[in-house]
């Protein structure tokens, strides 16, 4: 589905990414750790396409097109989904607003027609109740407001909605209690753990892996991955930090 | 015989004198008088050339005065108003302009008696290397205490070329009185242009979402708020 070959980007002229490989397959999910500063973030934007980021080298192929030929919308519509470490508020215009110009976007890239108001709040109400979001929080603006955890909340309910075939989730761990990351985690799972699927999690933390299971580990350090492998090398940095497992 | 203005005019620093050369003389402001404890609603669509109105409003008499100002080429908006003893006088206002379009709303707010409220919202979106100028004046009168005087201009420029001035004015002779101005001019935020390309929506229709937010709270309490948030909406997608 995905395929990252020897990818080099640069935020500000600084080089960040250098020489990133990763393959990911329909039906599987990624999950890149590593420590601060080691370019996991800067993976989600360059492949969002986010302005500022900056591909030097290397190519991205998703599901056979070049994804790097592809404007932010474009990517979005083929499939892809950013879910971001921070969400971005976006005062006077409610999250249903947002939701239906989204989906009816992608709709529209793919020669479908718009889904009709009945039609978009029945499936909002669905993916919604998944997360366990009260619609009136649908009615406010987008992350206007929001606690950290309604915020990631709510952007499992865009994903929901928007149905990607890969999701890059960006922290989505980071700000939620346990609670929230439970929800969270069933939401990713209910979502797009399915055979046409994929997902890439990018995480500090071993906790989130707990509620999805991934099939694949990377460490990421230095702009580049360093080490793969199962879930059980998730655990072992847990135990031993990065420092000990990336050596 | 009345010559053009110049620009050394405060009221006429930023219009379009060329413009204005051809809309010379203009016609008188169309004037109305609110009675004591009246009520007034006007909405104006500006399209191009001056629209003048003049109000007086007596005693506990309430003005909503709402526009959209575009331009062909230019645009002003000229509204009076002068406040008797407890009277409420509301403008909301948005404008549009691009190209080397010069949108303007001069107004000028007369409190002369006391305990009157005026309240003023403008909002401009300038693209291009367009010009979009408000100018607010309020006057407060010898002994209209208790006046209670508000000012919010903001404007957003879609270019780096594109103008926009806020200029407000008080002049007050009273000691009671509440005056508030405040503007703010500022771009449409980057991050929040990628988040919405992040879920699937084109530039230009995400451009459009966030500036019909932005002009959204100038029309709050029209009678006519959908006509004019429907033609608003038409010019700002025109402008994209």
């Amino acid at each position: 589905m995905l395929q990252i070959t020897n990818l080099h980007a640069s935020v500000a002229d600084k080089p960040i990414l250098k020489g990133l490989n990763l393959t990911i397959n329909a039906g599987e999910v990624h999950a890149i750790m590593g420590p601060n500063g080691a370019g996991k973030s800067t993976t989600g934007y360059v492949l969002g396409g986010r302005p500022g980021y900056e591909v030097t080298e290397g190519s991205a192929t998703f599901n056979g097109q070049d994804l790097f030929a592809l404007d932010p919308h474009e990517r979005a519509a083929s499939g892809l989904f950013l879910g971001f470490q921070y969400p971005v508020e976006i005062p006077g215009v409610s999250n249903l607003q947002f939701l239906r110009e989204a989906l009816n976007s992608q709709r529209k890239f793919h020669d479908l027609p718009p889904l009709s108001g009945g039609e978009f709040l029945k499936l909002a109400k669905e993916k919604a109740g998944l997360l366990k979001m009260d619609m009136d929080m649908l009615k406010r603006p987008v992350n206007v407001g929001f606690s950290g955890g309604e915020k990631k909340r709510a952007e499992m309910v865009q994903m929901g909605i928007l149905d990607p075939k890969l999701a890059i989730l960006d922290e989505t761990d980071s700000g939620l209690d346990i609670d929230a990351l439970r929800i969270c985690g069933e939401g990713i799972n209910a979502i797009m753990r399915k055979p046409d699927k994929a997902v890439l999690l990018i995480t500090h933390y071993q906790r989130l892996l707990d509620y999805v299971k991934p099939d694949f580990v990377h460490v990421l350090a230095g702009g580049r991955i360093v080490k793969s492998g199962g879930p059980e090398l998730a655990l072992a940095l847990e135990e031993g930090g990065y420092e000990g497992v990336a050596a | 015989m009345i010559t053009l203005p110049t620009r050394k005019a405060e009221e006429w620093r930023y219009a379009d004198l060329g413009a204005l050369e051809t809309l010379w003389p203009l016609p008188d402001a169309e004037s109305v008088t609110v009675a004591a404890g009246g009520e007034f609603a006007r909405a104006i669509v500006n399209k191009g050339g001056v629209v003048r109105l003049s109000l007086t409003l007596e005693a506990g008499a309430k003005a909503a005065v709402h526009v959209l100002n575009t331009a062909d080429t230019y645009a002003r908006i000229e509204i009076e108003a002068t406040l008797h003893e407890g009277a409420d006088f509301h403008l909301g206002g948005v404008q549009l302009s691009s190209g080397d379009q010069t949108a303007e709303i001069v107004t000028t707010v007369r409190h002369i008696e006391p305990n009157a409220t005026s309240h003023q919202m403008i909002r401009s979106v300038a693209g291009g290397t367009s010009t979009a100028s408000v100018l607010g004046k309020v006057y407060v009168a010898k002994g209209a205490d208790g006046t209670d005087g508000s000012q919010s201009v903001r404007a957003m420029l879609l270019d780096r070329t594109a103008q926009a001035n806020a200029r407000p004015e008080l002049e007050i002779y009273a000691d009671d009185v509440k005056c508030a101005h405040g503007c703010a001019i500022g771009e449409l935020d980057a991050n929040g242009l990628f988040y919405l390309a992040a879920r699937g929506i084109e530039p230009a229709r995400a451009k459009a979402l966030m500036l019909q937010a932005f002009i959204a709270e100038a029309f709050d309490g029209a009678a006519e708020k959908d006509n004019l948030t429907a033609a608003a909406q038409a010019a700002l997608e025109a402008l994209l």
